[in-house]
């Protein structure tokens, strides 16, 4: 009989971590960030049909970059925690904070239990009166708030350093999307339509309007994104 | 509980049915032999050239006494429908509750909204679900009607205890009103060029008559100032008629029938 193979813990989860960001890395980026009336998110996106932009609920978006069937599987799981919720207590007690809770502890029962990890990353941001709050969760259940902007997928760093030195507070919408586009563009170096130039008809935009009464997420459609980018 | 739950499909009624019985709406216990329960009165929907219009009267009743004045019974379900309910007031709210959120549950989940055929098969699923507590008396009967954005225009659908649901109507009314808000529709509906004003003055009008001729159906209360609520569905959405114009319609009703 052979001996079992003994692996450290350390090594198991440093394998698992390199395998998750490796699938994660590939994924396009995507961009959130504080417009004058709220939040507005921007990915790249070919597809009409899968979507990398979604609604929870009445003042909370969702974005995920990874394996497709991972993120969608996450975000039904929060449409369904978000609206029994509502149903249960009232619809101003749902909050982005417990359900960005609740993806952490799932992602990471995952990470630590499961012998594959998700490859996603995910973000959760809600839209306030005044002041929006992002989380960026991790696809081992490490989670982080942020102000103002926020970027997940490959390249993050290099978007989010864009992001940081062009971002104003209380940018109208068509400028918060064009330097949204910027930071999508140059955070992706492989470039797209061989110049490196990102096409409007790839984008997916999606706001979360606070001037809109009940249900504030907005999926801007094709025309909507030519009139506001001229 | 972001994996917690076992159903996997895209109702809200059903998650809860599955995953949370014990959250589920039932009235099949009440016994309305010994409560007296809420009622709400008279609604009524018609279409005209732009969409459909929704109004009901204000007043609930409890028995032989006035429960609500100023109680809503014309409900915006989302932005292409609105719902109006009779009946048992306590059921009829809740179930608004529901169908509102399974039909924002669905378009959630599966990225579009459904079709207008698909969210009165939703209601009429709803009540049947009422069916036990119908039988006890708690009867809720809604009447559904929005603007179909397939078809491009306004429709109407109404419904038996059953979930039984009857489509393509012109006029309906139901509640203890209901009956005569019909019959004065029936002289003031017509198909063509019905506009606005016209179909707002109709509706005024058909609340008023069964205001006069029903117990139950609130009239316009001028000394506390409530009106009635009334709404129109059209491409623009769903927009309340303002009081103004309510008021407007229901002074012309009374100088044609005076002559003053």
């Amino acid at each position: 009989m052979t001996a079992p193979f003994y692996v450290s813990p350390e090594q198991w989860y440093q394998d698992k971590a390199e395998y998750a960001r490796k699938g994660i890395a590939r994924g396009k980026p995507i961009v959130a960030l504080d417009f004058e009336h709220g939040i507005v998110l921007l990915a790249e996106n070919r597809s009409a049909g899968l979507r990398k932009l979604a609604e929870i609920y009445d003042r909370i978006g969702f974005a995920a970059v990874g394996k497709f069937d991972e993120y969608e599987n996450l975000r039904k799981g929060g449409v369904r925690y978000a609206d029994m919720r509502g149903y249960s207590f009232s619809r101003e007690d749902v909050a982005a904070a417990g359900l960005a809770n609740e993806y952490s502890t799932a992602l990471g029962n995952i990470f630590t239990r499961e012998m594959k990890p998700f490859e996603v990353e995910l973000l959760v941001c809600e839209v306030g009166d005044e002041k929006n709050t992002y989380y960026r969760i991790l696809f081992d259940g490490s989670i982080f708030d942020q102000a103002n902007f926020v970027s997940i997928g490959g390249d993050r760093e290099k978007i989010e350093r864009i992001l940081k030195e062009d971002w104003k507070p209380n940018m109208p919408l068509g400028d918060a999307v064009q330097l949204g586009i910027r930071a999508l563009q140059r955070g992706n170096e492989r470039g797209t339509e061989g110049s490196g130039k990102l096409g409007y008809d790839g984008l997916e935009i999606a706001l979360l309007d606070r001037r809109r009464q009940a249900r504030r997420f907005k999926r801007l459609r094709g025309d909507e994104i030519d009139k506001l980018l001229g | 509980m972001i994996f917690g739950y076992t159903y996997r499909g895209s109702s809200f009624f059903e998650l809860l049915k599955t995953d949370c019985p014990q959250m589920l709406p039932d009235f099949s216990s009440v016994d309305t032999g010994k409560v007296e329960l809420v009622h709400g009165t008279t609604v009524l929907a018609l279409v005209y050239q732009d969409g459909a219009l929704m109004a009901g009267d204000r007043l609930a009743t409890e028995g032989y006494q006035v429960a609500t004045r100023d109680i809503e019974k014309v409900y915006k379900i989302d932005d292409t429908c609105c719902m109006a309910i009779a009946g048992a007031a306590g059921p009829a709210i809740e179930m608004m509750r529901m169908f509102r959120l399974e039909l924002e549950h669905f378009e959630k989940l599966d990225g579009h909204e459904l079709t207008f055929e698909g969210k009165a098969n939703r209601l009429s699923f709803l009540i049947r679900q009422n069916l036990p507590a119908a039988m006890q008396g708690l009867v809720v009967v809604p009447i559904f009607a929005g603007f179909d954005h397939q078809k491009e225009r306004g429709r109407i659908y109404k419904f038996d205890v059953t979930g039984g649901r009857y489509a393509e109507l012109d006029y309906y009314g139901t509640g203890s009103g209901g009956k005569d808000a019909r019959s004065s529709l029936k002289k003031s509906f017509r198909h063509e060029g019905l506009t606005r004003a016209d179909a707002i003055e109709a509706a005024v009008e058909a609340l008023m008559d069964a205001a006069d001729e029903d117990r139950g159906t609130g009239g316009f209360d001028l000394a506390r100032g409530i009106y009635p609520t009334c709404k129109t569905i059209t491409t623009e959405g769903v927009e309340d008629v303002p009081e103004k114009e309510l008021v407007r319609a229901y002074e012309k009703v009374i100088e044609r029938r005076t002559g003053l």
